[in-house]
C-alpha cells in the first residue's frame, strides 16, 4: 500500500515537472515523423550515390576499352564526381550499426598500397607487423604468408573482398573507393608539395610491349573487379533503406522507439562532425603534418570529401539533398526544432552554413592550386589556421547539435546500453 | 487507456526520467561485461569500438588516439614530424602491429623473420654489486637492456634474431582423450653487440588485447588489495599477491595492474613504456633513447625530437587505450553456458578469475561506477614450474603471473583468427591454457582433468561465450 502511494505521489510529481516545463518535449508522433523523413532521405541519398557509382563504372569500362589519357582523365573525373554523393551519405553511417559495418569494404583508409601494386620503396612506409604489406596482388598469382597459400590467378570481386584486412592488418585494403583511387592516380610522391599521384596511362596498356611497370592485364582486371564490387556494394547500401524489402535495416529502424530513432539520427551527424571530420580527418592531419593522414591522398581530392561530408550533415538535419527530389514524407529535424525552440533552430542553421562556408574555403584553396596536403605542411601557418578554423566551426556546430538533442528531449546522444532509453 | 495516450504517457515518464538523476546503482547485467561501455559489435571489429557510453567529445579524442595507435611511425628525420622517431632499435613500427585489430598478438609464424607481435624480455639476477633500483622492476641485461629488439633503422644493427621452436607433451583427460601441449624453445642468434651475460633470463611475451583497460584501471585499489592473501591465511591454497611497483609520475611505490606480471601501475605508463620499448619512441616518461652504452650506432642515430611523442599525443593514445569497449555477451543465459559457468565456479577458476567488480572513479565518466565482468583479480599467483619464466619483475617471482582478464575470450577467434593464449601464446585453445595451470591452480586444473565429457564441454562453451 505504502509503495502504491509512493508511486502515485511520484507520478503526480512527474506530471508537475512536465506541466511546469516551459518547453514540452515533442510527442512520439512528432518524433516518428522525423524518423520517417530520415528514412526517405536515406533511401533517396543512397540511391543517388549508387547511380553516380554506376557512372564511374561506365567511365572505367570505357577507359579499359580504350586506355587513353583522355579516358583516364574522364575516369578520374567520374571518381571525383561520385565521391560527392557518397561523402554525403556518410552522415548516415555512425549510430546505424549495419551501415558502420558495411562501410569498410567500400571506404577503408589508410591503405598500404604495396599490398595492391608496385610502389616507390623510398616513399613507402607500411606497417611492419603487416606480413603482406608488399604483397603486390597485381604482380603475383599466388600469395603465401605463414601457413596460408592463396590462389590469386583470377582477380574477382569476391576474391578481392576476401583479401581485405588480410593477416589482421587494417591497412590491407584491397577494395573500395581508395583502392580505385590508387589504381587511377597512383602513389602521390609529392609529399606536402604540389601535385597528386601521377600514374602513367600506359600502366593499363592493351598491348604488352606498351605496358609500363608490368602486369597491365592484371591491373586492368583488378580495376574492373574492384569497380564492379563497389557498384554491387552500393546496391547493398541502397537495400538497407528500401521500404519494400521484407527484412532489412529500414524495418529495424521503423520498429525502434521514436526517441531512439532521433538519438541515432543526431548521434550520426554529431559523430561525423566531431570525431570523424574535426578529429580523425583534420586534427590528426594537422598534428602529424602528414599526407599519409590525408583522406583522399592519391587524388588530392580530400577537400571535396570534407565539404560533402559537411553538406551531408546539413542534409540530414534539413531533411533534403541537392542529389534528391524534394521529399514530402514526415518532417525534418530542423522543422521540429523550429517548433520547439526557434532561436536554437536559427543558431544551428547558421552554424551549419558557417561551417560549410569555412570548409568551402579549403575547397577553394584546392581549386586555386593549394590542396589539403599542402595546407598541412610543416610551417604553413596560414594553412594550419584555415584548418583550425574548420575544426573550430565543426566543434561549435556539434555543440548546437547536442543542444538540439536536449531541446528535443534526449538526455544523452551516447547509446544507453540499458536498452533503448 | 487508448494507445496514443499510453504511448504519450510512456514518453512523459521517460522524458521526466531524463531530468531526474536516480542514485540507485544500475542493475548488474552479465550480458554487458563492460557495463555501459559494452559494445554490441560482434564481428572482426568487436575489439575496436569506443566505449558505447562515451560522449561526442570523448569520441573525438578516441579517434585521434586511434590514428596514432594505428598508423606506422617512421625513421627520423622526416617531414611528418609528429610521426617520426622510430627506433633506432624496435620491435615494430605501430601499436596496431602487435595489438592486431586491438586484439592479441601471436607467436612468430613459421618462416617469419621477425617476431613482431611477440617480444623477448631480458634481465639478469639482482646481485649485491648490481642491486635493483627502486624504480626498476628488473636489472637489465648489461649489453642489450631489458628487451630484445629484432628490428632497427638503417645504419643500426638489429640486436639479434629469434628462433622459435616448440617441444611437445601430452596430457590425458579422465575421459580417455589426450591433449597435446607445446612449449616454446627459444634460441637467439646473430647477437650484434657481443655475447649476453651468462645468467641472462629470457621471457617471451605476446601482446595482449586492448579491451576494457580503463575499467580495470578504475577498480578501487583497496578492493583489489582486500582480495590479496599473500600468506594464504584462509588456507584455500590460493595466495594472491599484489605486485607493488614504481609509479614514475607519482614517484612512489603503488599497486601494479598492467602487463603479464602487473609491473605497470596505469594505462598511461604502460602506453609510454610500450612506445619506448617496442617502437623506440621517447616521451616525457622515458626520455632517453633505448640504446645501451655499447650500442654506439644506436646512440648516434638521429632522433625525432626530444621527446619524440608529445605529452598531448601520449594523452590521446592513453585515452584511446582506456576506452576500447568490451563486447557484449548476448548468449550469456543459454542453458549450456549457465551450466558451464557453474562448472567454472565449482572447479575453482573463480578463485582467481574473479568475475565481477564495481569501478570507482575512472579516467572519464564513461568508465566510472560501472559493474563489470573482467574475470580477473589483478593479483599475482604462483602458476608452477610449467609456466615459469624464472624472471622476477618488481615483487613478482619467477613463477608468478598476474591473472589475465578473460573477457573477450570468445571473440579472439573472430577478431584475430586464433586462440593462442598465455604469455607466450603456447596454448592453442582455452583447454590447453587450463592444462598449463600449475602451482596454486594445480588443484583446479586437476578438477578440470577429472570432468566428465559433458561438463568439460559446458565449461569450454562458457569460456567461449565470454
Amino acid at each position: 500500500m505504502i509503495k502504491a502511494n509512493f508511486w502515485q505521489f511520484s507520478f503526480a510529481l512527474l506530471l508537475t515537472i512536465k506541466s511546469a516545463s516551459a518547453l514540452a518535449v515533442p510527442t512520439d508522433e512528432e518524433l516518428a515523423a522525423v524518423g520517417e523523413r530520415y528514412l526517405a532521405l536515406a533511401h533517396a541519398s543512397f540511391s543517388a550515390a549508387q547511380i553516380e557509382s554506376k557512372v564511374l563504372q561506365q567511365a572505367v569500362y570505357e577507359f579499359l576499352d580504350a586506355p587513353t589519357e583522355e579516358n583516364l582523365t574522364k575516369a578520374k573525373m567520374a571518381w571525383s564526381e561520385a565521391r560527392k554523393p557518397y561523402a554525403e551519405i556518410e552522415a548516415f553511417r555512425f549510430g546505424n550499426l549495419p551501415i558502420d559495418d558495411w562501410e569498410p569494404q567500400l571506404n577503408a583508409w589508410p591503405l598500404d598500397e604495396g599490398f595492391i601494386d608496385y610502389v616507390d620503396q623510398s616513399q613507402y612506409f607500411y606497417e611492419l607487423g603487416n606480413p603482406v604489406g608488399q604483397a603486390n596482388l597485381i604482380a603475383n598469382t599466388r600469395l603465401s604468408f605463414g601457413p596460408q597459400e592463396l590462389d590469386l590467378s583470377e582477380l574477382t570481386p569476391d576474391l578481392l573482398a576476401s583479401l581485405n584486412e588480410l593477416g589482421g592488418t587494417e591497412a590491407n585494403v584491397a577494395t573500395g573507393w581508395h583502392a580505385i583511387e590508387f589504381l587511377l592516380w597512383g602513389q602521390d610522391l609529392n609529399g606536402t608539395n604540389p601535385g597528386a599521384g601521377n600514374r602513367p596511362v600506359t600502366d593499363f596498356a592493351l598491348i604488352e610491349t606498351d605496358c609500363t611497370n608490368g602486369n597491365c592485364d592484371r591491373r586492368r582486371e583488378y580495376l574492373k573487379a574492384t569497380t564492379d564490387l563497389l557498384v554491387a556494394d552500393m546496391q547493398v547500401g541502397v537495400d538497407f533503406w528500401d521500404a519494400d524489402i521484407e527484412s532489412n535495416y529500414h524495418k529495424e529502424f521503423v520498429a525502434l522507439p521514436a526517441r531512439e530513432q532521433l538519438r541515432r539520427i543526431l548521434f550520426g551527424v554529431g559523430s561525423l562532425s566531431l570525431g570523424e571530420l574535426a578529429g580523425e580527418r583534420m586534427k590528426v592531419a594537422l598534428y602529424a603534418n602528414s599526407p599519409e593522414d590525408e583522406h583522399d591522398c592519391f587524388s588530392d581530392n580530400t577537400h571535396t570529401t570534407l565539404l560533402h561530408d559537411q553538406i551531408g550533415i546539413a542534409n540530414v538535419l534539413n531533411g533534403r539533398s541537392d542529389f534528391v527530389d524534394e521529399l514530402d514524407q514526415g518532417i525534418s529535424v530542423m522543422e521540429l526544432l523550429d517548433q520547439q525552440d526557434p532561436a536554437l533552430a536559427r543558431d544551428l542553421q547558421n552554424a551549419l552554413q558557417h561551417t560549410t562556408e569555412i570548409i568551402g574555403r579549403i575547397s577553394q584553396s584546392a581549386d586555386a592550386g593549394i590542396a589539403f596536403d599542402q595546407l598541412i605542411a610543416p610551417g604553413n601557418a596560414e594553412g594550419a589556421a584555415m584548418i583550425q578554423q574548420a575544426i573550430d566551426a565543426l566543434v561549435a556546430q556539434t555543440r548546437l547539435i547536442e543542444a538540439a538533442a536536449t531541446a528535443l528531449g534526449l538526455s544523452s546522444l551516447a547509446a544507453n546500453t540499458e536498452g533503448h532509453f | 487507456m487508448n494507445r496514443v495516450l499510453s504511448s504519450r504517457l510512456a514518453a512523459l515518464i521517460l522524458s521526466a526520467a531524463a531530468f531526474c538523476t536516480f542514485s540507485s546503482p544500475l542493475l548488474a547485467d552479465p550480458s554487458k561485461p563492460g557495463g555501459a561501455t559494452t559494445t554490441e559489435f560482434q564481428d572482426v571489429n568487436a575489439f575496436s569500438q569506443p566505449a558505447t557510453n562515451l560522449s561526442l567529445d570523448g569520441r573525438m579524442n578516441f579517434s585521434i588516439g586511434n590514428s596514432f595507435f594505428r598508423n606506422p611511425w617512421i625513421a627520423a628525420p622526416a617531414t611528418t614530424t609528429a610521426r617520426d622517431g622510430l627506433g633506432p632499435l624496435f620491435n615494430t613500427n605501430s601499436c596496431q602491429g602487435c595489438h592486431i585489430k586491438d586484439g592479441r598478438g601471436h607467436p612468430p609464424l613459421p618462416g617469419q623473420a621477425q617476431a613482431v607481435s611477440t617480444l623477448i624480455r631480458l634481465s639478469i639476477p639482482e646481485t649485491q654489486e648490481r642491486p635493483r633500483g627502486a624504480a626498476e622492476g628488473v636489472v637489465p641485461e648489461p649489453t642489450y637492456g631489458d628487451q630484445l629488439q629484432d628490428f632497427s633503422i638503417a645504419g643500426v644493427e638489429p640486436e639479434a634474431r629469434i628462433h622459435w621452436d616448440y617441444e611437445f607433451s601430452q596430457v590425458e583427460l579422465s575421459t580417455g582423450s589426450s591433449v597435446s601441449l607445446r612449449k616454446p624453445l627459444i634460441e637467439l642468434s646473430h647477437l650484434a653487440y657481443g655475447p649476453m651475460h651468462p645468467d641472462v633470463m629470457l621471457s617471451p611475451r605476446v601482446a595482449p588485447a586492448m579491451i576494457g583497460l580503463g575499467l580495470l584501471e578504475a577498480i578501487p585499489e583497496e578492493e583489489i588489495l582486500a582480495n590479496a592473501d599473500p600468506d594464504d591465511q584462509d588456507g584455500d591454497g590460493i595466495s594472491g599477491r599484489p605486485n607493488m611497483v614504481w609509479d614514475s609520475i607519482e614517484e612512489q611505490v603503488v599497486l601494479g595492474r598492467f602487463g603479464w606480471k602487473a609491473s605497470k601501475p596505469d594505462v598511461k605508463q604502460q602506453t609510454a613504456a610500450a612506445f619506448f620499448g617496442d617502437i623506440g619512441i621517447t616521451s616525457s616518461l622515458s626520455s632517453q633513447q633505448s640504446c645501451m652504452p655499447a650500442q654506439t650506432s644506436c646512440i648516434e642515430a638521429p632522433n625525432g625530437g626530444s621527446p619524440e611523442l608529445s605529452d598531448e599525443l601520449l594523452d590521446f593514445v592513453t585515452f584511446y587505450s582506456q576506452h576500447l569497449a568490451v563486447p557484449a555477451r548476448p548468449d550469456h543465459s543459454n542453458t549450456e553456458i549457465v551450466a558451464g559457468e557453474q562448472v567454472f565456479h565449482e572447479v575453482g577458476c573463480a578463485s582467481c578469475h574473479t568475475p565481477k567488480w564495481q569501478t570507482g572513479t575512472g579516467a572519464s565518466a564513461a568508465l566510472s561506477n560501472q559493474t563489470i565482468y573482467p574475470y580477473t583479480d589483478l593479483l599475482l599467483h604462483d602458476m608452477g614450474e610449467g609456466l615459469a619464466d624464472h624472471r622476477p619483475d618488481f615483487e613478482a617471482s619467477g613463477t608468478e603471473w598476474r591473472t589475465p582478464p578473460l573477457w573477450g575470450l570468445g571473440s579472439y577467434k573472430i577478431v584475430n583468427g586464433h586462440t593462442q593464449l598465455l604469455h607466450d601464446g603456447r596454448a592453442r585453445t582455452p583447454l590447453e591454457a587450463i592444462l598449463w595451470h600449475g602451482g596454486e591452480a594445480e588443484a583446479s586444473k586437476n578438477n578440470v582433468i577429472q570432468l566428465s565429457e559433458d561438463r568439460l564441454t559446458h565449461l569450454l562453451t562458457f569460456l567461449d561465450s565470454l
